[in-house]
């Protein structure tokens, strides 16, 4: 195996696309080293990506942020800003492992190791942020929801990588929240999570994204399920229908960690207490 | 295959080693370095016992490549004691008798001392999150969490 500290994007998608063997992105590295220490893979080429310039700069544009490859939960959790306009897509991130892999694991790594119960993405996929990709054939956009394909499977071609993801601007009404299911209180993988995303006209909900994570081979956007909250107040009735929304729509596996009736139940109660919680902060804020 | 050269600075003083790519700032440190102070409990950034800090973050350096520390400021267990005058945090866990067999310890100091020069007042709960990746197997934790609750009263006192 090689490593190579690339200096510039475009050294880097030089590197990805010319290596015949496998080659691989390294930026936090708290998924890539521990799949390489378990011999789960054995790539000929690791290419950093963190001397390159941005790649841990929060910058604002347009009304929301554009996050760099390489900013850590960390580096994200201590930024007033992002954590005022998209509270749940940090918490989601936040909740990734210790302090420690905090200070490593980024959201861009979470998203393309492409596990179903990434807890950073089904919040970016709520907030309809976008990834910016360089590659052989230049820089493109693509919405975070269509990177992850099966599980440990992206769409990124052959030398492309992710440079940053864009978190968009939305109204002071607005708010989002994340919450996932774990047998302890801290330090494990999504057994069922949900993620929602509002935008509140005084007691009434003009629009809603609801997304699910570990209750399918990828995170799943529950379209049916948001729109029982549209037009409502979020009463009883209404955050019943989300409920069920989302359980009917939720297809997991049985496992050690939850059964599919388990799993299909209590992703249901997770998107209702989610959405409370969006509720609530999209209240406060005005 | 031609090892990687890498200059960086180990607490405060510059150091210079030759690594393999696949090396671990954790096997320089304990097989290059002897500085053994880092443990590898778990290799795969689970059990915290290899913490150090990358530039001030918190991190498992079982989880770092040796070539990653080019031009960092990584700081062990090893920098924490004044020459002879050990740090309030490596007292208070003395004091309390928050240590049996020893091998969590470094790497919960060094996490420790990384949480109150963040944050010099925080609550047990907070104490509990922070060293949620720090796993011991002899103590129940409880001992270790007084003895930082009191190291930071008397950090903030001083």
């Amino acid at each position: 195996m090689r490593y190579v500290a690339a200096e510039t994007v475009e050294q880097a998608v030089a590197l990805l696309a010319g290596e015949t063997g496998d080659a691989r992105v390294l930026a936090g590295g708290t998924d890539l080293l521990v799949q390489i220490r378990m011999d789960l893979i054995e790539p000929d080429l690791l290419v950093d990506i963190k001397r390159i310039d941005g790649m841990f700069d929060i910058t604002p544009e347009n009304g929301g942020y554009r996050i760099g490859a390489a900013v850590s939960g960390a580096m994200l959790g201590e930024h007033a800003g992002v954590c005022a306009l998209w509270p749940g897509v940090v918490e989601g991130f936040e909740l990734i492992g210790s302090t420690q892999v905090q200070g490593r694991a980024t959201m861009a790594g979470n998203l393309c190791n492409a596990s179903p119960a990434g807890d950073a993405v089904p919040a970016l996929v709520a907030a309809n942020a976008t990834v910016r990709i360089a590659g052989p054939d230049g820089t493109r956009d693509c919405a975070v929801a269509d990177i992850p394909v099966a599980p440990g499977k992206t769409s990124l071609g052959k030398g492309e990588f992710i440079t940053s993801v864009y978190l968009p601007a939305r109204s002071d009404s607005a708010a989002d929240a994340y919450l996932r299911f774990i047998p302890r209180t801290e330090m494990d993988i999504a057994v069922a999570s949900a993620a929602v995303s509002l935008e509140m006209e005084g007691d009434i909900c003009r629009a809603a994204r609801v997304v699910l994570g570990a209750v399918g081979p990828t995170i799943l956007i529950a379209d049916q399920a948001a729109k029982t909250l549209v037009g409502t107040t979020m009463d009883d009735a209404a955050l019943d229908a989300l409920a069920t929304a989302c359980s009917d729509l939720a297809s997991p596996i049985d496992d050690k960690r939850g059964t599919v009736e388990f799993r299909k139940d209590v992703v249901g109660v997770l998107a209702k207490r989610a959405a409370k919680i969006a509720q609530t902060r999209a209240g406060g804020k005005s | 295959m031609s090892k990687i050269h890498v200059t960086t600075n180990i607490n405060g003083d510059a150091v210079e080693y030759l690594c393999e790519p696949q090396e671990t700032l954790l096997d320089v440190l304990r097989n290059q370095l002897n500085m053994t102070g880092a443990k590898e409990g778990c290799g795969s950034g689970d059990c915290g016992a290899c913490s150090v800090t990358l530039d001030g973050r918190l991190v498992c350096s079982c989880l770092v490549l040796a070539a990653e520390a080019e031009g960092k400021q990584v700081s062990t267990i090893e920098g924490m004691a004044d020459g002879e005058e050990l740090h309030p945090l490596q007292k208070k866990i003395l004091e309390h008798a928050a240590l049996q067999c020893g091998v969590c310890i470094p790497g919960i100091l060094v996490a420790a001392k990384a949480l109150l020069e963040k944050h010099p007042d925080p609550t047990e709960t907070e104490v509990r999150y922070w060293l949620a990746g720090n796993l011991c197997r002899c103590t129940g934790y409880d001992k270790i969490i007084a003895a930082v609750m009191d190291a930071a009263a008397e950090m903030r006192g001083a």
